[in-house]
């Protein structure tokens, strides 16, 4: 039996009417801009843009202040607004090794050609609360000096000059693309790199985690992070040749790991890769590690049933979006669904009480 | 067949640069220049997004990384003359003028529009990625060895 249920009209009106204050808070303090927001809480927004799939600072900074500052609600509100936006076409893939770097460290090499970078970085910082953000100020003016004009070159180039790293080879294979075709098992590298671009950084990273403490291990070094701008290049159709459409912020991972060999092949580092829109270097470094870990069947290990290394599993899971709709779904009146398990029960018990009284009276 | 590889080269940069500069600066420098050319559409701004590729490792296979938003529109000037432009973003005044820009600089006015609007504005990215270059050399590591022991 199905048993429509009105009302509630005015109670979501009144909720509504009330998150809405709640938002603003105390009316005395100041109102939040959304610039202020892509400029002050920039990682943030970024996080908002890598995980909502979309990169565009400001819709990231409104859906920040929409939320609350819920990012997970504000990627919800991305991942909504990018359905609505009609499909110009795709990009010619990014030339990382151009990137105008703001940060660029190896852990592996010191010397690196390009040098160690640090970038505006939280390491080495104390994690000391500075209470002097407490107070108004403009910080001091950044130190300058004489800046890189040439690309800085990949460092995974000077290993493959030896050959001791696999070679990532050019190929022109056109993507799947998850937003448009649905998820299917097994999945290629290159689809599990979208799932994972855009996936949840708290679930990347717990996984990338669970590969350093042992389950699918495979000791990873940062061969190389990188973050900063990269021009955006697009064939346009009316034109007949490419242009730049844009420049966006990127953190590049890349990861040297254990090696591989075997009996027509001398033994070579393998490696993982993360590529995140912004500044986010946790989630890059995550990506890299789960990337590497689902390579193993690719690279001839053995499958040790971790879950880093179970594809289906990562990838059905790694989507905040997916995870949150279902997850908070249940919230969501069930009366009718419930209705039918309680009648069950009963029922249950009912047919338990009249056995034990049967069994009684026949004793 | 050398002059229209040129011609394409220059109008790939022009183009190029108009969809990465900020709003505020581009429509600044073109409000300053103060010629609004009467046009009509051939197609009005309409955002859309765009799939941006990554390469695994840098340099291998490609993946789709996530969408960025775009705003696009053709018009044509007076005398036929036909803009282009795809910029970044949603901004759908920028789109305008970096059409109707696009136009101009196919026309007479292209010396003034390089002097007054291109120039300038790849000037003040030029000045920007510069600064940041600056001060990313400023946080380079200089590496220096401590003697160790004391058989110096």
């Amino acid at each position: 039996m199905y048993v429509a249920v009105k009302g509630g009209e005015r109670a979501i009106d009144n909720a509504h009417a009330w998150l809405a204050e709640e938002r603003r808070g105390d009316l005395s303090v100041a109102e939040m801009s959304i610039a202020q927001i892509r400029e002050q809480l920039s990682l943030a927004v970024n996080r908002v843009m890598a995980e909502g799939s979309l990169y565009d600072p400001d819709l990231a900074a409104l859906a920040i202040k929409q939320s609350r500052g819920d990012l997970i609600e504000a990627i919800f509100l991305i991942r909504a607004y990018r359905t609505t936006l009609p499909r110009f076409g795709a990009t010619v893939p990014v030339e990382t090794g151009e990137m105008r770097c703001d940060r660029r460290i190896s852990a592996t090499f010191k010397e690196a050609p390009g040098g160690q970078v640090l970038g505006p970085t939280f390491d080495y910082t104390h994690r000391l609360l500075d209470f002097k953000l407490a107070a108004e100020g403009e910080p001091a003016t950044a130190p300058q000096s004489e800046g890189r004009t040439d690309p800085t070159p990949h460092i995974t180039g000077f290993l493959q000059g030896e050959d001791l790293i696999q070679t990532e080879p050019r190929d022109e294979t056109e993507p799947r693309d998850i937003t448009r075709q649905p998820m299917s098992y097994p999945a290629d590298r290159a689809t599990r790199a979208q799932a994972l671009a855009r996936g949840d950084e708290g679930f990347v990273l717990s996984l990338a985690y669970s590969t350093q403490r042992g389950y699918a291990k495979n000791h990873a070094f940062v061969g190389e992070l990188r973050i900063g701008l990269v021009d955006v290049e697009m064939e346009i159709p009316e034109l007949g040749f490419s242009i730049d459409i844009g420049e966006v912020q990127l953190t590049e991972c890349e990861t040297v790991n254990q090696f591989a060999g075997s009996k027509t092949e001398p033994p070579q580092f393998t490696r993982g890769y993360g590529l995140v829109f912004g500044q986010t270097e946790r989630k890059a470094i995550s990506m890299a590690l789960v990337d590497r870990a689902l390579r193993w069947e690719e690279l001839g290990e053995d499958f040790k049933g971790a879950p880093a290394q179970d594809e289906e599993f990562v990838l059905s899971h790694c989507d905040n979006i997916q995870a949150t709709g279902f997850l908070e779904h249940i919230k969501l009146p069930h009366y009718v669904d419930f209705q039918s398990e309680l009648e069950l029960v009963r029922k249950m018990r009912r047919e338990a009480a009249d056995n034990a009284a049967a069994q009684e009276a026949a004793q | 067949m050398a002059d229209e590889t040129t011609d394409t080269e220059r109008r790939k940069a022009w183009m190029s640069l108009l969809a990465k500069a900020p709003e505020a600066d581009l429509l600044d420098l073109w409000r300053a220049y103060g010629t609004a050319p009467a046009f009509d559409w051939l197609r009005a701004p309409e955002a859309g997004g765009v799939m941006v590729r990554g390469r695994l490792g840098g340099t291998g296979a490609p993946f789709n990384l996530g969408e960025m938003t775009v705003t696009r529109c053709s018009l044509s000037l007076q005398d036929g003359t036909v803009g282009h432009a795809y910029v970044q973003g949603r901004s759908k005044p920028k789109a305008e003028a970096a059409a109707l820009i696009d136009a101009l600089m196919q026309t007479g006015a292209a010396a003034e529009i390089q002097g007054r609007i291109l120039a300038p504005l790849g000037n003040l990215m030029a000045d920007r990625t510069k600064t940041r270059a600056a001060k990313a050399a400023a946080t380079k590591v200089d590496f220096f060895t401590m003697v160790r022991g004391d058989n110096a």
